[in-house]
């Protein structure tokens, strides 16, 4: 009896549970064995920080987008590099969502466990629900392992895991069998464990092979022997699958084709997309990219991602501390290169006096920044989104600065663009708030023709903007564009417009030093007319029915889990609105009539109501929170009953 | 010591388009008043940078100034070049972006002795080991002005100011000697009074490939009145202040009577009384030696609270890689070995399937 599920409505997004009934249409047998379809899965592998099980869920990943299955990952891993091994501090994991239809989250809870030792199965087992198959390496449960983590009795033998289908497997020992041929030690050798369990899982799931060993023939290029040992293992994996009787059936999922409207895709991380959006920007800006930046997770990927291109003119600055990453990155902007600074939350404190500068001077800077659990150090790797309110109001004075969340991995790209869209043209820094979850989330993504890229080009200025009484022709470095409110942007190097800019208040106009209440007041308002004026697109409504009376509102990575919750509700016959914010500030223009034409809002984030707070504050409406703070999504399975009850409330 | 034409022929700043038309000090004047206080110590430096700017022959729109925050900071409003005048200590970092990625810029630091090593030190540190093409100079006045004159990190030990009415704590830095120990390529020092030695010093400054740090001693007459008086006064400065130049025994005092010597026992610096037998062992100074060693041992020569025996001139200026060359170098490599960019390609990866309509 196998516990996979497979929802038979295509829309009918993360329908979880084991206890539902078996729709899966059996497709008879090859090879001796029972060959299944599913409609969708969700796999976990666990295991210590030194076990690989991110390299293999990337792999896994990897052979699944390129099968074309919808996917979407979550890898979750502790901020030690190595914790010490076998504990419950040091297990890594790395969840799989893959479907023959469109789906939007990681998935509640896996159908499928593979625990490489008993930490792994000890720290995973709450999210498991019966029925599901665990896959264990026995190898690793001897009594003083799992004694370690707790585990008086051996959990493979005292039936506390009745009720799940357990395959007990001795990875370690077939992985060592399987490349005794090769001048490894057992230890050596049985490091290729985890190729073994990815070779298993993918002989269970029908998944192609070719790309892992292309893979590993290309990550160990220097040394071939470690790749063939891989390689060996992860065959040997495939092969102990198709004979073993343990594993009687495996399963396919079919392409998602209906999914996707036509093009060429590729599965892309948030990070990565990022990255690729900001280079983007500056072909499309004819502006070389100025990356100043500071190590921190779990923004770094960025900085190590750009530092790779540098044939696109891109230059990467590592600075002597967040500070300094910015300064560098704000000194480029005023040189005339598309600016970016990349951090996480304890970064940007750090920026906050930076980018009140980069207010005053009204220069083009983009701040990455991607949210992890706070305060302070707090959770380096999980995520949160508690960084709104720093992002708005993080600054002495009045520093308006305009905030764009991307909303799934791959919106990553098309959020940066908008982001250096509204600081070309505004001449204004902007905050790009993405998080952990989508930094290291990924799925697929429409790869786009470059034709479809927005037009980003500037003009720098080139010669005088201002005739004074006299008639002498002058340039005013804060003469305003009378749409955008934008100042000119005039280079050094640039003849006759040499100008002085500071942080100090400036008198309308010329720029220079003043201290006048009556200009302060008018520069102060000015600064926040213009980042007010910046134009954003309608918040779109997405209310099928007509007849919803509850609206939930969502920003950034909440996306996904919202919108599956909101298809469960519907499925079950509810009504409910659904609308998601990506421009924080300015907030679209029609959102308050957006908000008034409900009963009841809701706004389900993670944090204690950061957007909430803004919403009640500028809108007087009673909008509810629904709040999570534990370093993961939201499930949706939790905020569908959330929404439920707020509904039937 | 590379030769300095007065022609706009600065090696060092090659890359930087030169002026068309002959230029003057009123070239530079900004149209803003100068707003510090009355007999300041900056209005003689900003003279002397003014009036030296000709020299160098550079398109004035290719020249910045960048400043932190202090009274020496205001300096970029009164030069007619861009200028920037940033936030408390960070000029360093503002400018490391601005010269590393516009290689066709004069870029100049103006800072303070708080701005640049309280608030900024780990800036301006990070700045000298990279070696960015910037010239920072530092006015020191040993006081906090803006502040209306609390102490600094190089006021004397035990200085009594507002915020230390009983004496201050903490030993004062050498600025000359941490930079030096920052594995800074150019370190000299002038005096603000001395507007020959000042402009010589600047001079030497911007033909310097990489980071130049110029210490320039300051006076403030408000806060600070007199702390460099012992370099000034005609008599105690022959006495105080040992001049150095490269290539030239490095003899001071009232007819060069005095000298520095290497004490063959410990191979620390001492100051000696010129003899006929030890003429011999005076020190000749060498700013181009590869170890700075012998630079520190000449910064520390003088005494943190009577400055007797304060080396000024250029300390050491040595050729090492710069940081915006070298990262415009990898640019080109880049290019060169996987060709010039392709978004299309690098947005498509490896790994694409294809979904037909």
């Amino acid at each position: 009896m196998t516990s996979q599920v497979s929802s038979p409505a295509e829309e009918a997004d993360e329908v979880n549970g084991s206890d539902e009934a078996l729709v899966g249409e059996q497709r008879g047998h090859a090879g001796g064995k029972e060959i299944r379809r599913l409609d969708r899965v969700i796999i976990r592998f666990a295991g210590d920080s030194g076990d690989g099980m991110q390299l293999t869920g990337d792999r896994f990943t990897s052979e699944t987008a390129s099968f074309g299955n919808d996917l979407s990952t979550l890898p979750n891993f502790p901020a030690e590099i190595r914790a010490p091994a076998g504990t419950l501090p040091g297990v890594s994991s790395f969840q799989l969502h893959f479907a023959d239809h469109d789906i939007l989250t990681p998935g509640d809870a896996p159908n499928v466990l593979v625990a490489m030792n008993p930490a792994a199965l000890k720290a995973n087992i709450g999210d498991v629900p019966r029925g599901a198959e665990i896959i264990v390496n026995t190898d690793e449960f001897s009594k003083r392992a799992m004694q370690k983590v707790g585990y008086e009795t051996s959990p493979l033998e005292d039936g506390s895991l009745d009720g799940y289908s357990v395959h007990p497997v001795p990875l370690t020992t077939l992985t060592v069998e399987a490349l005794k041929d090769f001048d490894l030690s057992r230890k050596d050798a049985g490091r290729s464990k985890n190729m073994f369990a990815l070779g298993l899982l993918s002989w269970m799931y029908h998944r192609p092979t070719e790309g892992t060993e292309k893979f590993l023939r290309s990550k160990f290029a220097r040394k071939p022997d470690i790749a063939e040992a891989n390689i060996a293992a992860f065959r040997a994996g495939w092969n102990f699958g198709e004979t073993t009787e343990d594993f009687a059936v495996s399963y396919e999922v079919a392409p998602a084709t209906k999914a996707f409207p036509p093009g060429t895709y590729r599965n892309i991380s948030g990070n990565l997309a990022l990255s690729y959006g900001l280079i983007a920007a500056s072909r499309q800006a004819d502006l070389p990219l100025y990356l100043g930046s500071y190590p921190i997770t779990p923004a770094s990927d960025i900085l190590h991602e750009l530092s790779k291109h540098k044939n696109f003119g891109v230059r990467t600055f590592q600075a002597e501390d967040e500070i300094a990453g910015i300064g560098a990155a704000l000194g480029a902007a005023f040189g005339g290169s598309l600016a970016v600074t990349t951090t996480s939350g304890p970064g940007v404190a750090l920026k906050s006096e930076t980018i009140g500068l980069a207010v005053s001077l009204e220069l083009p800077l983009l701040i990455v920044d991607i949210q992890r659990g706070g305060p302070s150090t707090g959770l380096p790797t999980k995520t949160e989104q508690a960084d709104l309110l720093q992002a708005m109001y993080g600054r002495n004075g009045e520093a308006p600065v305009p905030v764009v969340a991307p909303q799934t991995p791959a919106d990553c790209f098309d959020a940066a663009l908008e982001a250096a869209w509204i600081a070309l043209t505004y001449r204004t820094p902007v905050f790009l708030l993405s998080d952990g979850y989508l930094a290291n989330g990924s799925e697929p993504w429409r790869v786009p023709d470059l034709d479809e890229l927005p037009d980003l080009q500037v003009r720098f200025a080139q010669g005088p903007n201002h005739t004074l009484d006299d008639g002498s022709e002058v340039f005013w470095p804060y003469k305003r564009d009378p749409q955008t409110l934008a100042r000119p942007w005039a280079v050094p190097g640039t003849p006759g417009l040499e100008h002085r800019i500071g942080g100090i208040e400036k008198q309308d106009g010329t720029g220079n030093i003043s201290y006048d209440p009556a200009n302060h007041d008018f520069m102060v308002r000015t600064r926040q007319a213009k980042i007010d004026g910046i134009e954003v697109p309608d918040i779109e409504v997405d209310d099928p029915s007509g007849d919803a009376r509850l609206l939930v509102l969502g920003w950034g990575s909440t996306y996904g889990p919202i919108t599956a919750a909101v298809r469960r509700l519907r499925k079950a016959g509810m009504s409910i609105a659904q609308a998601h914010l990506r421009h924080l500030n300015p907030l679209p223009g029609n959102l308050g009539d957006v908000l008034e034409r409900y009963d009841k809002v809701v706004i389900p984030e993670m944090n204690l109501g950061q957007l909430a707070t803004l919403i009640r504050a500028k809108y007087l409406v009673d909008a509810h929170s629904h709040n999570q703070v534990n370093g993961m999504p939201f499930k949706a399975e939790q905020l569908a009953t959330a929404l439920k009850e707020a509904i039937d409330a | 010591m590379p030769e300095t034409t007065t022609e706009g022929t600065i090696e060092a700043l090659s890359l930087v388009p030169k002026a068309e038309a002959e230029q003057s000090m009123k070239d530079f004047k900004s149209d803003q008043e100068v707003r510090w206080c009355p007999g300041c110590g900056d209005y003689a430096i900003l003279a002397a940078v003014q009036g030296f700017m000709p020299e160098l022959g550079l398109a004035k729109e290719n020249i910045v100034f960048v400043s932190g925050i202090g009274c020496s900071s205001r300096f970029p409003y009164y030069m007619n070049t861009y200028g920037m005048h940033s936030i408390h200590g960070r000029a360093p970092a503002i400018a490391t972006g601005l010269a590393s990625s516009r290689r066709d810029l004069s870029v100049w630091v103006v800072t303070g002795d708080g701005d640049a090593l309280s608030i900024g030190g780990n800036h301006l540190i990070h700045a000298l080991r990279r070696n960015v093409n910037l010239k920072i100079l530092l006015f020191n006045n040993r006081i906090y002005g803006l502040t209306k004159g609390q102490y600094s990190p190089t006021s004397e030990l035990g200085k009594i100011t507002k915020s230390t009415p009983m004496g201050s704590l903490d030993a004062p830095f050498n600025p000359v000697s941490l930079a030096l120990g920052a594995e800074a390529s150019f370190v000299a020092r002038t005096i603000d009074s001395d507007r020959k030695h000042l402009t010589d010093v600047l001079r030497q400054a911007a033909d310097h490939h990489g980071t130049a740090l110029v210490e320039i001693y300051q006076n403030c007459n408000i806060f600070n009145d007199g702390a460099f008086d012992a370099l000034k006064d005609k008599e105690q400065a022959q006495e105080a202040v040992i001049r150095l130049e490269h290539g030239q025994p490095i003899r001071f005092g009232a007819h060069g009577t005095k000298g520095v010597v290497r004490n063959p026992t410990t191979g620390d610096l001492e100051v000696v009384e010129v003899s006929e037998e030890n003429q011999s062992r005076i020190l000749v100074h060498d700013a181009q030696a590869t170890s700075p060693t012998t630079a520190f041992a000449l910064s520390r020569l003088a005494d943190a609270d009577t400055l007797h025996h304060t080396p000024i001139g250029v300390l050491r200026s040595i050729r090492r890689p710069v940081y915006d060359t070298l990262m415009s170098d990898q640019l080109d490599t880049a290019v060169e070995q996987n060709g010039k960019g392709d978004l299309s390609a690098l947005l498509a990866g490896n790994d694409t399937w294809t979904v037909i309509g």
